[in-house]
């Protein structure tokens, strides 16, 4: 097997221009067989444009795209193998749930019988068989975002396309489709391409997430990847929570770069290559992987004040100034309070780290 | 009675009943004045004796609609056989303006689909140019079409200059001129309507056909179609019904040969020539007849909005 065939969509320098405003500039990414892949991104970051364009509905304006090795950027959309499920699901209100259903595979040359019965196979699988005879209307924003995942896979896509389809759902539900989508990818086996500006959704579901900034991408990798190593500041900022503090570089050794902070503080980073010593740069440091103490420890250990404690359920979070210095934001387990001691504003402590938590970032 | 007036009791509730009954006026007085009164005098004045110099007596008769549908011989004392005069100006009534609403759907729906397309901005403009030929009184327009389409006018001068025709065409005085004269009439009202609702359609459901295999004409037949149905048989009634009833189209643009029911309606008025019980006789006939191809629309319209 050849390495294309394990390449399901292939997008070659691909750029989108409307009139001066350069919605995509040059994106480059091949999206693999089989696999989870998100596009994740504020809204007009350019996601959902990449998106249409693999679709169909946008045209590309340099560049190309590749579907299993075929190039597809100049087929009109109902001459690709690829299906989607819109945002606001885009259901035809004048048909049946099951006639919806069935007519791409009538589109694709089935009998209406065949259509029917396929039809009827996806709605047993997003488990909605009572209501084929319904009309989209008379079904709630769920049942209707169910009908719409049926319609897109029943003409089996080599490749389906999800534009935000859990965005019109509350978190309850969004929470439960976010399980049976990614259920679904895996029981079919088809390549799914997510779109979403929901930076937990994406880590929760995705096998690699491509994060998308102002028609740039930023990042692309595993969600793992992603959150514990963003490569630049717009990654480290749009995913999770993490204290950003501006830093200058004085030296760097072995990949471990001396960062001051101001006000006479120093800290181990972990260097990149694009940041060399001299530079003002920022770093980055989850609020999970730095802790409270009264006396410092054996891994990096700044003194400071503790301005305020916040309850947030499952955690507490501490903001604590350092003297003459930034603040951090300190992100404590409420499982682990009996360890760990809760200390009062006002109190002075240290807030420390394991070499490696903090990590440089490219501008 | 409904709302306000049936809760009763509260004063507030009075006084709002009271207030709405007193707006509503002028529509009642409309309604009255302009609709019931006209239609009751016609009915009425249908079912009475003519006078001959125009006018009525005041005496019960059926002959107006006797004379419509039967044919008592020269001296007027043979048993009732079919009168096919009048069906057959009613039936031609019929076809000319099932051909001219044809024509402004065919035309009128890419126009509106057009419109509705364009960018929010700009469609009022387009809505508006559409309107400016028609304020031009009606006589004019109609005069005007004759102009253009007679043997030597601009329209077959254009064709023989470029070749597509060696000697003129004969479209005055033919039926394809009344339908042209209607079409030209009335094409606004089917192209409002169509705009209306293809404005509000959600093109999100094209996209969806094309993302399902269906080519653009499946997505027009089986998505866009079905979806705008409603303005599409109000655009066909508002063309449909006004053309029944022309008579300047007709008259100036069909000829002798090409009478329609509004021709013949208005000749029963005119003049010391005419025969009012005959033309009341005649309207009512049209009315009913008008009333049962609107309630036929009026369920396939109630249709189409229980599916949309």
């Amino acid at each position: 097997m050849n390495d294309d065939a394990q390449i399901a969509v292939d997008v070659r320098d691909a750029v989108k221009r409307y009139g001066d405003f350069t919605a995509l500039q040059k994106i480059s990414l091949g999206i693999r067989d089989n696999e989870f892949f998100t596009l994740l991104g504020p809204s007009g970051c350019g996601k959902t444009t990449l998106l249409r364009m693999i679709a169909g509905f946008e045209d590309v304006t340099e560049g190309a795209i590749f579907l299993y090795g075929d190039e597809i950027a100049t087929l009109p959309p109902h001459q690709r193998p690829v299906n989607t499920v819109f945002q606001n699901y885009a259901l035809f209100p004048h048909m049946t749930i099951l006639d919806n259903v069935g007519f791409g595979l009538e589109m694709r040359g089935k009998s209406k019988s065949e259509a029917r019965a396929r039809a009827g196979e996806m709605l047993e699988l997003v488990q909605l068989s009572q209501f084929a005879a319904r009309k989209p209307s008379q079904l709630s924003g769920g049942q209707q975002q169910r009908v719409a995942l049926a319609r897109a896979l029943a003409p089996s896509p080599k490749v389906l396309l999800l534009d935000e389809p859990l965005s019109a759902l509350d978190l309850k539900l969004r929470k439960a489709m976010q399980i049976e989508l990614k259920h679904i990818q895996r029981e079919t086996g088809i390549t799914f391409i997510f779109v979403t500006h929901d930076q937990e959704e994406a880590l929760t579901m995705s096998d690699r997430i491509a994060v998308m900034s102002a028609g740039r991408m930023q990042q692309l990798g595993e969600p793992k990847d992603i959150y514990e190593r963003p490569r630049n500041m717009f990654v480290a900022d749009f995913i999770g929570e993490t204290n950003l503090l501006e830093v200058s570089v004085d030296a760097i050794n072995d990949g471990r770069a001396i960062c001051h902070l101001g006000g006479g503080h120093e800290l181990t980073c972990n260097a990149v290559d694009e940041v060399g010593v001299g530079s003002k740069v920022h770093m980055s440091v989850r609020p999970e992987r730095l802790f409270l103490s009264d006396q410092p420890t054996e891994s990096e250990s700044l003194k400071g004040t503790i301005v305020e404690n916040i309850f947030i359920g499952t955690d507490i979070t501490t903001i604590i100034d350092l003297n003459d210095g930034p603040n951090f934001t300190v992100r404590t387990s409420n499982s682990d309070r009996g360890n760990k001691r809760i200390f009062e504003p006002g109190a002075q402590a240290y807030v420390n780290m394991e070499a490696g938590s903090a990590r440089l970032l490219v501008d | 009675m409904a709302g306000g007036a049936a809760s009763g009791g509260s004063s507030a509730a009075d006084t709002y009943a009271g207030a709405r009954n007193w707006l509503l006026m002028p529509s009642w007085v409309v309604l009255i004045v302009f609709v019931l009164a006209p239609v009751c005098m016609m009915l009425i004045y249908s079912f009475l004796t003519k006078e001959f110099r125009g006018g009525v007596i005041w005496e019960f008769s059926l002959k107006a609609y006797d004379q419509f549908f039967c044919d008592r011989g020269l001296f007027g004392d043979e048993p009732c056989a079919i009168e096919w005069t009048y069906i057959t100006i009613f039936w031609r009534s019929i076809w000319q303006a099932g051909a001219a609403t044809i024509l402004s759907l065919i035309i009128g729906f890419p126009t509106a689909y057009f419109i509705a397309t364009r960018p929010e901005r700009t469609r009022a403009m387009w809505v508006f140019l559409i309107t400016i030929p028609y304020w031009v009184n009606l006589l004019i327009r109609t005069v005007s079409m004759k102009f253009l389409l007679r043997d030597q006018g601009p329209l077959n001068d254009f064709l023989i200059s470029i070749g597509l025709i060696d000697s003129p065409l004969h479209i005055i005085n033919t039926n394809l001129a009344v339908q042209l004269g209607l079409f030209y009439s009335y094409l606004p009202f089917m192209v409002l309507p169509i705009y209306a609702s293809v404005e509000r359609y959600n093109f999100a459901l094209s996209e969806a056909a094309a993302d399902l295999y269906a080519t653009k004409w499946t997505t027009l037949r089986r998505i866009l179609l079905p979806a705008v149905k409603p303005g599409v048989i109000a655009g066909c009634i508002l063309v449909f019904v006004p053309s029944l009833g022309a008579f300047l189209a007709p008259d100036l643009l069909g000829g002798a040969k090409n009478f329609m029911i509004g021709s013949l309606i208005e000749e029963q008025f005119k003049g010391n020539a005419g025969n009012w019980p005959f033309g009341a006789a005649a309207s009512m006939i049209l009315l009913t007849m008008v009333l049962i191809i609107l309630l036929i629309f009026a369920r396939q319209q109630r249709k189409a909005e229980a599916t949309s």
